[in-house]
């Protein structure tokens, strides 16, 4: 695996070849005193953020570390971008200057692809961390590895995405994903929120939380931005919060077992309650903490071999 | 005396070879093979049984001057387009400063004589600087010495209906014609691709096609009201050309043109993330293009225009997002015509005649252009190798820019010489 | 991205070094040698930590600790330390799966065994070493190997040798066992 792009496509074998990396990783730094594996050690991995995101850099950065990787972070703001420098420049100067991995951020979608159309000829991996509203893969393997960790094998799981699917980039990398892992995927939002031709996306599309609830496995709440708010997708916060809000009455409607995930950062009261939030049968700090480690494994992927065809 | 023979050219492909002699700017005779005898200067093209058509009309060029001459110039673009056969090339007003005045086109009018290639008329813009709020000066930019009869904002709408109403019904009294770039910027917001499945997937802001159809309908009531004639620039989605047929069964005064991009490219080319498939319209789906053809075939769309756009390495080698739409055109529309539209059997030569030459100066109302082959008539006359295939490279073209979308294709039809008003423009792929 | 079946390679023209019965004689010999270095039996000493290098050092270290067991009549911890992670030829090779690491206690001042089939260049001990001083202090790291081969690399050596072999660069030792092999052996042939 030269590159992280996207899960569309991502085929099983490589993407459960990621998740149990990342299960062995996390095994093996339990409890340890000293997180630092040599394994990257003389690697050079450099974080590209054109959009403020400080938990997703954040866990990069520490799973680069915590594979003796060099990590350098880049932000736009204190770097020749906020001078005007083309995206394709800044790639093609940090792949000069020695770059093995980029793992880069951009608010347009595809941006990940283009970068890595640029380094096709140097040895530079790129890791897409979130394109646009495109797909934001390392969140979707964290997810499937914490709900792996819950619920076993995702075969035949019913799992839904809630809320603002069009502009999500989360809710993207996880219906291929999951769907690619045999997961039944639903869909539950406003037809505001879904993006017109989601016909042919591998889902089931609903309008109404309450009916799917007791039917699920698992439930992942997205994140309500507070421009969606006010650019007319729905009416308002209040009646987006009634009809699509995780409360607790809701939790009530899950089967036993059942999980609920968030992307983070969360609004607590718009799109889930506090108390939920908060409840056993939320894995949203499972979340986190299996995000530095699916990263790990998805370095170890991209960084640790040759780079060659595996037979 | 300027004297040229076309030795065994077949007249829109049809029935046995003929001489066409050209002289002083008109066709002198048109005979049998063998038949005429040139004088000794005279110039022989030997056309070997090829097509020959009257010379190209595009209704909708960029020529980029003044302003990215970084990319192309009326010079550059000239030569492109003698080079795809045209004769007659509209240059939109969107340069910078904007041809929203007198200055401005009767600048780009005389360059485009200076350069000489093709008769390059200058589009006026309709408002002020494009930008919607006030009507520009389009009489006067009509009664320079440019003699602008075609108005368009293109790359914007005029979407404010008041403001559409007013130019469909002072455009009546110069007897021009608005040219409307339908788009309701309000269902575009940060659109970036057609609004399907592959830009949901990819997660591309979507440009639904009722932005364009919404457009295209009101503004064929306006024309409808107001008496005035309306052209629809760069249609591109089965709604449009449903509304379209509408309209003419009405007897509203409104034609159209589709562009070779949107005879040819799907949305599927939105998976290469390469932004030289960035186009405003953007690329639709399939059964989008497929309409277009058939509209094209059966006169519902009455033209093709290029929307020839060049745009430079860095505003295309970039993120999506970033970059700017449109892509090349004047070298390669015929040959897309060719590929969708003869190859098919949608279309004849004469029928490519019609909706390159003919149907486009008449919209323009260009007297001299898109005429019938016959003695007595202008020597606007393309002669193209229907057999011939090429292969495009963007760097060989003669733009200044090389943001075609049809990099490394194969494709049918070549220009082996262009003549404006007897003189050759372009011959076998070189210019003049 | 597959994983590639590690130690699948059988050598195409193969010699047996050891049969069935060989390997469990051998075995059982190292597991008394255990037992006398590590004075297990004594009453004072602790039981040694058996730490198999996957994939054939876990069943081999099962094997060791049962004897060991047996013999002694002590319970001897046995698990699982892998080194990928440690390893220092990574970028030489495709990406390789990771195996499991299992401890089966703490290590800080115990003595522990690395178990392994075949010991070679010594590369692999030599990251067995670095990974276990991630997880803790042990007071004493031994080695037991079932098959030296020779053609060391490090200055590293084994405690327990089950059986030295001389062996070409170019010959492969294979190891079978009936835990994850269809038979117990110890096979040389020509590497493929």
């Amino acid at each position: 695996m030269k590159h992280l792009l996207t899960t569309d496509g991502l085929a099983e074998d490589a993407a459960t070849a990621i998740l149990d990396t990342a299960d062995e990783l996390k095994r093996t730094l339990l409890g340890r005193e000293v997180k630092k594996l040599p394994t990257l050690r003389g690697r050079t991995v450099i974080t590209m953020f054109y959009e403020n995101s400080t938990r997703t850099r954040v866990s990069f950065e520490i799973a680069g570390k915590w594979m003796s990787a060099d990590v350098v972070n880049v932000s736009a703001g204190g770097s020749s971008v906020g001078k005007g420098e083309s995206l394709r420049d800044t790639a093609l100067t940090l792949a000069a200057a020695g770059a093995d991995c980029v793992i880069v951020r951009h608010p347009a979608s595809g941006a990940a692809h283009r970068l890595a159309g640029w380094l096709s000829e140097g040895g530079t991996s790129v890791v897409n961390a979130g394109d646009g509203t495109h797909e934001h893969p390392t969140q979707a393997l964290l997810d499937a590895a914490t709900l792996r960790e819950r619920l076993g094998a995702l075969k035949d799981r019913r799992i839904a995405i809630v809320g603002d699917v069009l502009h999500s980039r989360v809710a993207r990398s996880n219906v291929h994903l999951l769907a690619t892992l045999g997961a039944e995927v639903v869909l539950v939002a406003p037809p505001t929120l879904l993006p017109v031709g989601v016909g042919s996306w591998p889902v089931t599309v609903s309008h109404d939380l309450d009916a799917e609830l007791p039917a699920l496995d698992a439930v992942m709440m997205l994140r309500v931005q507070a421009e969606r708010m006010h650019g007319g997708f729905f009416p308002s916060a209040r009646e987006y919060s009634i009809a699509y809000g995780l409360n607790e009455a809701r939790l009530g409607l899950l089967p036993e077992g059942a999980v609920v995930l968030h992307p983070g950062p969360m609004l607590r009261g718009m799109e889930i309650g506090s108390a939920v939030a908060d409840a056993p049968q939320s894995a949203i700090t499972e979340q986190v903490r299996n995000g530095v480690h699916v990263r790990m494994a998805v370095l170890y992927h991209l960084l640790a071999g040759d780079g060659g065809e595996r037979g | 005396m300027n004297e040229i023979v076309i030795r065994g050219a077949r007249l829109y492909g049809e029935g046995d070879p003929v001489d066409v002699h050209v002289a002083d700017g008109t066709i002198a005779t048109i005979g049998e093979a063998g038949a005429v005898t040139p004088g000794e200067d005279a110039e022989v093209i030997e056309a070997r049984g090829q097509v020959l058509l009257p010379g190209f009309v595009d209704l909708h060029t960029h020529l980029r001057e003044p302003g990215r001459e970084d990319t192309e110039t009326i010079d550059s673009g000239s030569a492109a387009a003698a080079l795809g056969g045209y004769t007659a090339v509209f240059a939109m007003a969107n340069t910078d400063p904007v041809a929203d005045n007198a200055v401005v086109v009767e600048h780009v009018w005389r360059r485009g004589r200076e350069v000489g290639l093709v008769d390059v008329h200058p589009v006026g813009a309709v408002t002020v600087g494009l930008k919607g709020e006030k009507l520009a000066e389009m009489g006067t930019m009509a009664k320079s010495v440019a003699g602008v009869r075609l108005f368009s904002d293109d790359g914007h709408c005029v979407a404010d209906p008041l403001l559409m109403r007013r130019a469909l019904e002072y455009s009546t009294a110069l007897g021009v014609v608005v040219a409307q770039h339908a788009e309701e910027p309000r269902l575009t917001v940060g659109a970036q691709a057609h609004e399907g499945e592959r830009a949901a997937r990819l997660g591309y802001t979507g440009w639904p096609s009722s932005a364009e159809e919404s457009i295209v309908a009101r503004d064929c009531v306006l024309a409808r009201h107001a008496g005035a004639r309306l052209h629809i620039c760069h249609v591109s989605t089965t709604g449009t050309v449903d509304v379209l047929g509408w309209a003419k069964g009405l007897g509203i005064d409104v034609s159209a043109e589709v562009t070779p991009h949107h005879l040819l490219l799907t949305d599927e080319r939105l998976a290469t993330y390469d932004p030289v498939n960035k186009v405003n319209p953007p690329l639709r789906a399939g059964a989008d293009v497929e309409r277009m053809r058939r509209a094209l075939a059966d006169g519902v769309i009455d033209c093709v225009a290029t929307d020839h756009a060049p745009h430079a390495v860095q505003d295309k080698d970039c993120e999506w997002a970033a970059a700017r739409p449109g892509m090349l055109g004047l070298q390669t529309a015929l040959s897309i015509v060719a590929e969708t539209m003869v190859r098919p059997g949608l279309l004849d030569w004469r029928g490519v005649a019609r909706v390159m030459s003919e149907r486009p100066a008449e919209i323009a109302g260009l007297p001299d252009q898109g005429r019938p082959l016959a003695a007595g008539e202008p020597a606007n006359l393309v002669l193209v190798d229907p057999d011939a295939e090429w292969t495009v490279r963007g760097a060989e073209l003669a733009s200044v820019a090389a943001n075609t979308p049809y990099e490394g294709m194969r494709l049918p039809a070549v220009v082996s010489a262009t003549l404006l008003r007897g003189r050759i423009t372009s011959r076998e792929g070189k210019i003049g | 991205m597959a994983p590639r079946p590690r130690g699948a390679t059988e050598p195409a023209a193969e010699r047996e070094l050891l049969s069935a019965g060989d390997v469990a004689r051998t075995i059982a010999r190292m597991a008394h040698q255990v037992i006398e270095k590590t004075a297990l039996g004594s009453g004072t000493a602790t039981p040694p930590v058996l730490l198999g290098i996957p994939t054939r050092g876990i069943p081999l270290a099962t094997r060791l600790g049962a004897r060991i067991s047996e013999f002694s009549g002590v319970d001897v911890p046995t698990g699982a330390l892998d080194v990928t992670l440690y390893r220092d030829d990574l970028r030489r090779k495709p990406t390789r799966p990771l195996e499991q690491t299992q401890l089966p206690t703490g290590i800080d001042d115990r003595v522990v065994v690395l178990v392994d089939d075949v010991l070679f260049s010594g590369r692999t001990i030599r990251a067995a070493l670095d990974a276990l001083r991630d997880h803790g202090r042990p007071r004493v790291v031994q080695l037991a190997v079932l098959v030296d081969r020779g053609h060391r690399e490090l200055p590293i050596r084994a405690d327990y040798v089950g059986k030295n072999v001389p062996t070409s660069r170019s010959e492969e030792v294979s190891v079978l066992l009936s835990d994850v092999d269809d038979r117990d052996a110890v096979l040389l042939g020509e590497r493929r």
